[in-house]
C-alpha cells in the first residue's frame, strides 16, 4: 500500500509526519516550517480554492500548496491513542 | 519628539545605580533622529513575536503591529539615545529562517547578514520556543553578539509555561531577557544587555555546530576566498560559500548579477566598481 501523505488529511485530522519527499532548498523549507520526521501536524482551514491548506504546526498555522503537501509522508493519529 | 522616561523617580532610595531600572533612565527616543549613530541594532526573529513593539518602545515610533504575521515587509528604522550612545534601530520583517527565504523574508535575511549590525536582538515567541530556536541557532552561526528578547512572557505564563532562561541563556552563550514588550516589561534590562553586548562588556559564547568534515571544511575556506577576492569587504563569505556548496540557486544568481550584499557595502562600494571595470576592459 502506498503511504499516505499530508494533503489527503482532512480539517480536524491529525497525523504524526514519517518522512519528507522532498530535496534541497524544498526540504530545507519544510523543515524551517516545523515540519519534521516526529511532528504532529492537524489540517485546520482549507482556502475555497481548495489550494493552500492551514495546518498547525509546532503552535503556528502554516498555509501549504498540495505541491508540497504531497511530498509529506504521514501516519494518521487515531482518536482513541490522543 | 524627544521624550525621557522619569523611571528614576519611582525608584526606591536602596536602589543601585547600576541596576537596569536605573539605567533606563538613561533611555531617550528619538524617534526618526539616526543620523552618527555609534551602533547599529538589528531586530530579527520569527513573524509575530513583537518585533515591531519592541522596536516602538525604544525609538517612540509607531510602526505598524497587529496579531497576524506579516505586518512589518520591509525595514524600518529608529533611533535612541542610551547612556551616552546613539543607537540605529533597524525593524525588520519575520522569518522562520536564513537559509529558505521567500520573499519578505529576504529582507530580513539580507540585513541579518550583510547589514553588519553591532547587535542582533533576536525577539521570540516564549510560548513557541522550540520553533523560535531554528532562527536563534541560525544567527548564532554567523555573529557572535547577539541578545534573545524572550518576549510575550505574559502568555506563557498564562498557558501555565514557566521558562527557566538562564539555563537557556547558559546554553546559548547569549544574554536571554524575559519581557512583556505591549506593557514595557524588562525593556529596562533588554536595554542594558544590549548596550553591554554592543561594548564588549558582556563577552557571549554563542552556541555553534563544530562538525564540519575536514575536506567540507578545507572548500568552503576556498570558496570563501574566491568569494571575498569577487565582494571585497563582504560579511559571512564562509556562509555565502556553504549556500553554493548546498546548490542554492537564488545565492548564486545573487553571486552572477554581483547583488549579493550590496547592503554591506556603503563606502566599500568602490573596489567592486573597480573590480567591474577592469573585468569590462579585459
Ligand atoms: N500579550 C502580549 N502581546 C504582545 C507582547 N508583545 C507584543 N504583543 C502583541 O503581539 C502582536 C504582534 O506584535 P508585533 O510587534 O506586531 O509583532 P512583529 O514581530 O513585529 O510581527 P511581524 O512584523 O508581522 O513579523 C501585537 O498584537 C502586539 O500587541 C507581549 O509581550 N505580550
Ligand atoms: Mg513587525
Amino acid at each position: 500500500m502506498d503511504q499516505q501523505t499530508l494533503n489527503s488529511l482532512k480539517p480536524g485530522q491529525r497525523a504524526v509526519i514519517k518522512a519528507l519527499h522532498a530535496q534541497g532548498l524544498e526540504r530545507r523549507r519544510l523543515m524551517d516550517l516545523g515540519l519534521l520526521p516526529g511532528t504532529v501536524v492537524m489540517a485546520e482551514l482549507v482556502s475555497p480554492l481548495g489550494d493552500p491548506t492551514a495546518y498547525l504546526v509546532r503552535g503556528t498555522l502554516v498555509a501549504l500548496r498540495q505541491e508540497q503537501s504531497r511530498r509529506i509522508a504521514i501516519e494518521p493519529v487515531l482518536e482513541e491513542e490522543r | 519628539m524627544n521624550e525621557t522616561i522619569p523611571v528614576s523617580t519611582a525608584l526606591p532610595k536602596e536602589a543601585c545605580a547600576s541596576c537596569a531600572l536605573a539605567r533606563n533612565a538613561r533611555l531617550i527616543k528619538l524617534g526618526v533622529e539616526i543620523e552618527g549613530w555609534d551602533y547599529l541594532v538589528a531586530l530579527a526573529g520569527n513573524p509575530n513575536t513583537g518585533k515591531s513593539t519592541v522596536f516602538n518602545a525604544l525609538t517612540g515610533l509607531r510602526q505598524h503591529t497587529g496579531n497576524w504575521p506579516g505586518k512589518t515587509v520591509t525595514r524600518a528604522e529608529g533611533g535612541f539615545l542610551y547612556e551616552g550612545r546613539r543607537y540605529k534601530l533597524v525593524d525588520l520583517p519575520g522569518t522562520y529562517s536564513l537559509l529558505s527565504t521567500s520573499v519578505d523574508e529576504e529582507v530580513a535575511r539580507d540585513f541579518i547578514l550583510f547589514g553588519q549590525p553591532t547587535v542582533t536582538v533576536v525577539v521570540v515567541d516564549a510560548t513557541r520556543l522550540e520553533r523560535n530556536l531554528n532562527l536563534v541557532l541560525q544567527i548564532l552561526e554567523i555573529t557572535d553578539r547577539v541578545v534573545v528578547c524572550l518576549n510575550l512572557i505574559d502568555e506563557a505564563e498564562r498557558h501555565g509555561l514557566k521558562i527557566d532562561e538562564r539555563a537557556l541563556a547558559r546554553s546559548l552563550g547569549v544574554p536571554v531577557i524575559p519581557t512583556v514588550a505591549r506593557k514595557g516589561q524588562g525593556v529596562p534590562e533588554l536595554l542594558a544587555a544590549i548596550s553591554d553586548v554592543a561594548s564588549g562588556a558582556y563577552v557571549t559564547r554563542p552556541h555553534r555546530i563544530r562538525s564540519l568534515d575536514p575536506q567540507v571544511t578545507r572548500t568552503v575556506d576556498r570558496l570563501a576566498a574566491e568569494i571575498e577576492a569577487t565582494f571585497p569587504g563582504l560579511p559571512n563569505t564562509r556562509w555565502v560559500a556553504m549556500r553554493l556548496l548546498e546548490g542554492d540557486e537564488r545565492i548564486a544568481e545573487a553571486i552572477r548579477r554581483r547583488e549579493l550584499g550590496d547592503l554591506s557595502r556603503g563606502e566599500r562600494v568602490e573596489p567592486v566598481q573597480e573590480r567591474l571595470a577592469l573585468e569590462a576592459a579585459r
